[in-house]
């Protein structure tokens, strides 16, 4: 009927319960590891030159990366949305796989294709060129193109597909040429788009620690992540640390707070594999132009997963037996994470939809914002009077990495349990269905896909993290990340690429069999 | 006895006001235009709204501190009636513990559930494999193992065809007079009411009308109803 109410949620106590322990949880390891580095550390020194190189580095990489990823998104994601050609759909699957991938695999890739002795440099060299250097400056741009071109060509088509099929069919009938098309559909499309996909990546790339750590460094490559590593892990400066700490987080929070008037996307949206019928997009010209900007951002990405590859498999057979047991570590560093991180997601989102307020999913998405290596240090400093925190390194690490899967979590139950609530919440609450009745009659089993989906992320992320164990990494408890990172840094390169396959299709395999497990066996 | 007593429900530019009893047993359409407020009104009765003034009582008992599933009621929704997931007899289940924790016995209550409405042997199936009107069937057995005094019905039978329709109404009548319950059924369909109710609520204008005979509305309809049936 028209005078539709809001329905009326039934807020049991122990959903709001359940909920506040996991905000409490939450805020503590977020906003809380803030305060004791700030009371731990002896007096806040002043900015140094070489922080003020750190903050510019940050923010000049952030913007670049932001700035490139978009603009060559624009071209590649107009090429997929308006052509068919075999392989799309796979292609379409390839541009979400970034964010699953290690950094260090990915990391890993880019130098065998843009190294020192790399493909590119080789070809570069045999035609009489410098070779480019992947180190530096040029190396984590490279690296943050390579994570977020996807990602933004996967929001760019987004937003192309949600033009209404009948606006095209509309301008063929009216004539319009490629300039009024673009015009009158796809530039009014893009201005809502890009500012919210050049937001989310910026603020990824301000965050970015592995990045750095394995491709920059020295005084014209150090983010304020890094130098938060460096100024705790080397110099053992708290001051410093807690300074910078306090930097990078204004700085985010600044970000966030203006992406929040923004909108951000979320890029997680299906449907992208089918492809807008053009009519003014014929002829050979154009069809060429298109397939070149395809085969471009293919090749961009896979060349480098290739190369891990063809490097790895040689030396899978003789790999050293550390990798394997570092392997069974993150393996089980993974599953706590993922554990976890469902703890912590579902009662938030229980509680945030039951109560219907955004603030809730709001203060849970303030690790976006946060900082692992904060959090790390943090916990470091609260530990450390009772237990060694060395000790603790995985059970930490496990932690941190829940934390940071929060958000992606959340971004995928809220609005699944909202739609749940919608549909059968008024039927649950005829039936007297409640706490643990609901929980387990109707919400487990309606929740199945983004719980699989949020878990298999979770997972996927937790075993590729290279940030907070860099800090609390003892020499014989390394995760498979850290220990690929130790390999490529001892010049070890054939027993790294070994390792970097076997986590590659570590990572990947468990994303695909969590996100599968919540797929089988769901009616409706 | 179901009483509504001096009740108003109030939103943003909208108030619906209702004043009236029905005895026990009888079988009751609330008919109207739509966005006249009949759901509303069932849905207050149902627990699903807080009315700005009044009361609901059943028996003399005020329902308006229980919550929708403690109250005397049995519900049917337009649609969303059984939860996807779970089997026909697990769907019926829930009437008799919400939990699912079913004995045996139980279970063949559900079973004997089914069988009279015409389902027997369909218990394994999930809703995605029944028709809409075996749908409709499963929601109603589930109200009948839950036995309660007040059955409400939200234009349950809206997306079937007309003898389908038909068929539905004789079996929620049979229902209602079997067990005993009151019947609530919002419809804008005046056969409806013509073929099963007793008596028949006017929904117009922000305002339930008490109940009058339904025989005697159709034959003399006041000025609302005139308009609203047209020149039939």
């Amino acid at each position: 009927m028209a005078h539709g109410p809001q329905p009326v949620m039934s807020m049991s106590g122990r959903v709001v319960a359940a909920g506040a322990v996991a905000l409490a949880v939450v805020l503590a390891l977020t906003l809380g590891t803030i305060v004791a580095v700030f009371v731990r550390a002896e007096g806040v020194g002043g900015f140094d030159p070489a922080d003020w190189a750190a903050l510019r580095f940050t923010v000049t990489q952030a913007t670049l990366s932001a700035a490139l990823s978009v603009a060559l998104a624009i071209p590649v994601a107009r090429a997929i949305a308006r052509r068919r050609f075999v392989g799309r759909g796979a292609l379409v699957m390839l541009l979400g796989a970034p964010f699953i991938l290690p950094v260090i695999v990915a990391v890993f890739g880019l130098i065998s294709v843009f190294g020192r002795s790399g493909w590119v440099s080789q070809s570069l060299m045999a035609f009489g060129y410098e070779p480019i250097s992947i180190y530096g400056f040029h190396g984590v741009i490279i690296a943050h193109v390579f994570f977020n071109l996807p990602l933004a060509t996967r929001l760019v088509l987004q937003g192309w597909l949600a033009i209404p099929g009948e606006r095209f069919r509309l301008a063929a009938a009216l004539g319009f040429t490629s300039r009024d098309i673009a015009r009158h559909l796809e530039r009014p499309m893009l201005r809502e788009v890009l500012p919210g996909a050049f937001l989310v990546i910026f603020l990824l790339c301000l965050t970015s620690f592995a990045v750095a750590l394995a491709l920059g460094g020295g005084p014209r490559a150090t983010t304020i992540e890094l130098a938060i590593y460096e100024a705790f892990r080397l110099d053992f400066d708290l001051g410093k640390a807690a300074l910078l700490a306090c930097v990078q987080f204004g700085l985010g929070a600044a970000v966030a707070i203006v992406a929040l008037r923004v909108a951000l996307p979320s890029g997680f949206g299906g449907g992208l594999d089918r492809a807008v019928q053009r009519w003014d997009q014929r002829g050979p010209l154009r069809t060429a132009l298109d397939a070149s900007w395809i085969a471009l951002a293919a090749l961009f990405l896979i060349l480098p997963i290739l190369a891990i590859a063809f490097d790895g498999i040689g030396a899978l057979a003789t790999l050293p037996s550390q990798v394997w047991t570092s392997a069974a570590r993150s393996l089980g560093v993974a599953a706590v994470s993922v554990i976890v991180t469902l703890l912590l997601a579902l009662p938030i989102a229980a509680w945030s939809v039951t109560s219907g307020s955004k603030l809730v999913e709001g203060l849970g998405t303030l690790t976006i914002v946060a900082s692992p290596l904060i959090i790390g240090m943090g916990l470091f400093i609260v530990i450390n009077p009772f237990l060694d925190p060395f000790a603790l390194a995985l059970p930490v690490t496990a932690l941190v990495n829940a934390i940071m899967s929060l958000p992606f979590a959340l971004r995928a139950l809220v609005p699944a349990l909202s739609q749940i609530e919608t549909q059968y919440g008024r039927l649950a609450d005829s039936l007297g269905m409640s706490g643990t009745a609901r929980l387990r009659r109707l919400w487990l089993p309606r929740l199945a896909r983004p719980l699989g989906f949020s878990a298999g992320l979770a997972g996927a992320l937790s075993l590729g993290d290279l940030g907070v164990i860099a800090l609390f990494a003892s020499p014989d408890t390394p995760t498979l990340p850290l220990q690929i990172f130790r390999l490529l840094t001892s010049y070890r390169m054939d027993d790294a690429a070994g390792a970097a396959l076997v986590l590659l299709a570590l990572s990947l395999a468990v994303f695909w069999l969590l996100d599968r497990g919540g797929r089988v066996n769901v009616d409706g | 006895m179901l009483t509504v007593e001096d009740l108003r429900i109030v939103y943003e530019d909208f108030t619906l006001t209702a004043d009236f009893t029905v005895e026990t047993g009888r079988k009751v359409a609330i008919l109207g235009p739509s966005g006249a407020g009949k759901s509303t009104l069932l849905s207050a009765i149902a627990g699903f709204e807080t009315p700005a003034a009044g009361r609901v009582l059943w028996d003399g008992e005020d329902l308006g501190p229980k919550a929708p599933g403690a109250r005397p009621v049995s519900v049917i929704f337009q649609d969303n009636n059984l939860f996807p997931h779970l089997t026909t007899a697990q769907n019926v289940g829930l009437g008799l513990s919400p939990a699912l924790r079913l004995s045996p016995a139980d279970e063949t209550k559900v079973e004997e559930a089914l069988g009279q409405v015409g389902l027997e042997g369909l218990g394994g199936r999930k809703p995605g494999a029944l028709s809409g009107g075996q749908m409709a069937r499963v929601s109603l057995a589930r109200a009948l193992l839950r036995h309660k005094p007040l059955l409400l019905l939200d234009e349950p039978f809206g997306a079937l065809g007309p003898a389908l329709r038909v068929e539905m109404l004789d079996l929620v009548a049979d229902l209602a007079e079997r067990t005993g319950a009151t019947l609530l059924m919002v419809s804008h369909e005046p056969g409806d009411a013509r073929r099963i109710a007793d008596d028949v609520v006017l929904v117009h204008d922000g305002e339930a009308h008490p109940p009058v005979n339904t025989a005697e509305i159709f034959a003399n309809p006041p000025a609302e109803l005139a308009a609203y049936l047209g020149d039939s």
